[in-house]
């Protein structure tokens, strides 16, 4: 079974650590990630940049609206996720209002600029 | 990390939006800080044992406001009885958990904060140091440090600057549109000034250099409850990107390295994408302004791989897109940098001497007319402008900087000579 495990944290608290505490966590999670790499049983792992760099594609009325932001309604939930590599925003937006406009059950697609932290090497 | 880092970590994160309620509930700034204090101590004690509470933020300010009420009322024995509806404004825990939920209080509470220490009565650097002081929450000694003065002159300072805005009076009531633009383009030049204090040091180990941090952690905040705003975007955007080349500005001398003789593979490249990303979702509202603009302009340099890459005809529309929103004589003396290198040093001149009036006083005016000169041949008058330019440093480093080419100079003539 494929698993997605998604992090969630306070982010002003993540952003006020210093550069040593945060390469201290960094080497910390490396440490657990590694024998499952080894094991080939790791996917791509990212770090998402900060929420303000975040976009959002909400369904609506007629046209999918583009919003600055991070999805931020409780009520639903998170479904999916997609990667892509794309060479403007505008692009990524473009892909997410045409998701929108075939998926009836959609509501939004939050888009989030992110590093590779591992390529991963999954075999399917 | 031990848990009392994390503490201590979630605190400082926590104080802005904190604090700022608690400067609504108790319209005054002491009455608040003694508050959030309060509740910082009670946090140390109880978070080890309990664990954290699962909203921090809202667990400070209901506990600061408990404090605060109980000081307030302590004092009232002495003072004359605070007004009516500062004590029903206390209310009950109920409508804390309604505020809590509610976001847009925290945003006005977040700006009103930043706000009051921008007061155009308070020299800039008064308005660095309070911001620093309230907003952030450095202790008034690393200030003090900072700034390479006094504990105690710069405790006098700050106390002095706070009686400044207390005596002009806090606006509580909510901000109308217009209100609510004005406070932020003041707090957007206030949290740059943050920014520049700790960019402009040379000295990495100066704890200035701090400054530049914390005022890009102060931006994300603001852009984090203003998310629409293309100019906080643009503002974030330009920090990052002047910020991405901090180890790559000075050499081991300390000494300036200029942008085209800079390492780039020691620029951070995380922070000039998280960057780039911002600037995208700024153009898409098609409303320019300065901090924009002059991002775009160092993005430009930030996307050439090599110094000969740079796009200076680009980089020269820019700015001259500058200069239509905010004319300056600088913003024309960095398009005269642009024209240079893309059209050669004479018709670069020829802009330079133009601004004689306006810059005679300005290092970067004489350096660079010295520097056009050199280009020029016309050694001599190039040789009077950087000795203009070296009286007028304001750092070592700018000094050294001007006689190293003056050393060019020398070295120039003599192997004519020889």
């Amino acid at each position: 079974m494929l698993y997605a495990i998604l992090c969630y944290a306070n982010e002003e608290t993540v952003f006020a650590w210093s550069k040593d505490e945060e390469e201290a966590v960094m080497a910390r999670l490396v440490t657990v990630q590694e024998p499952y790499a080894r094991a080939g049983k790791l996917g791509p792992v990212g770090r998402l940049m900060p929420t303000t760099t975040a976009t959002t594609v909400r369904k609506g009325k007629d046209e999918a609206l583009v919003i600055d932001g991070p999805f931020a309604e409780t009520k639903e939930a998170l479904l999916g996720f997609y990667t892509i590599d794309c060479d403007t925003l505008e692009e990524a937006v473009a892909f997410c209002k045409q998701l929108s406009a075939v998926n009836p059950g959609s509501s939004s697609y939050e888009i989030r600029p992110f590093y590779v932290f591992r390529p991963g090497d999954l075999a399917t | 990390m031990t848990d009392l880092a994390w503490i201590d970590t979630t605190l400082a994160a926590a104080r802005p939006r904190a604090l700022g309620a608690l400067l609504r509930y108790f319209r005054n700034l002491d009455t608040a800080e003694e508050a959030f204090q309060e509740a910082c101590l009670r946090a140390l004690r109880s978070w080890p044992d309990k664990g954290p509470p699962r909203d921090p933020v809202a667990w400070l300010i209901l506990v600061g406001r408990n404090s605060g009420i109980d000081a307030v009322r302590r004092g009232a024995r002495l003072e004359a009885l605070p007004d009516e509806d500062l004590i029903s404004d206390t209310g009950d825990a109920e409508s804390d958990m309604a505020d809590r939920l509610d976001g847009s209080h925290y945003r006005d509470d977040i700006l009103r904060l930043m706000f009051i220490c921008c007061h155009p009565d308070l020299p800039a650097t008064q308005q660095i140091a309070l911001a620093l002081r309230i907003v952030s929450g450095l202790s008034v000694q690393q200030i003090a440090r900072a700034f390479l003065v006094g504990d105690s002159a710069m405790e006098q300072r700050i106390t002095r600057a706070k009686a400044r805005v207390a005596r002009a009076g806090v606006a509580f009531e909510t901000p109308g549109v217009a209100e609510r633009a004005e406070r932020l383009s003041r707090v957007t030049t206030m949290i740059y000034l943050v920014f520049n204090e700790g960019y402009s040091q040379s000295d990495p180990k100066r704890d200035a250099c701090a400054f530049a941090d914390e005022a890009i952690r102060l931006a994300r905040l603001l852009l984090g409850i203003f998310p629409s705003e293309p100019e906080i975007m643009g503002l974030l955007a330009l920090m990052l990107l002047q910020l991405s080349r901090r180890a790559a500005r000075f050499d081991a001398e300390g000494q300036i390295v200029l942008l085209e003789d800079q390492d780039r593979s020691r620029w951070n490249r995380e922070a000039i994408n998280e960057a780039l990303a911002l600037i995208e979702k700024a153009i898409r509202h098609r409303q320019p302004g300065p901090y924009q603009i002059q991002a775009a302009i160092a993005a430009l340099h930030a996307r050439a791989i090599r110094a000969e890459d740079t796009d200076w005809t680009q980089i020269e529309l820019l700015y001259r897109t500058l200069e239509h929103v905010q004319p300056s004589p600088v913003v024309t003396l960095n398009r005269a940098v642009a024209v240079a290198k893309r059209s050669g040093p004479a018709e670069a001149l020829e802009m330079v001497e133009q601004l004689v009036g306006a810059l005679d006083g300005y290092f970067y005016f004489h350096g660079l007319r010295g520097n056009l000169l050199m280009q020029l041949g016309r050694n001599h008058e190039a040789r009077t402008a950087f000795g203009r330019a070296i009286a007028l440093a304001q750092s070592p480093a700018e000094a050294a900087h001007i006689r190293l080419q003056l050393d060019r100079l020398k070295a120039d003539a003599e192997t004519s000579l020889g």
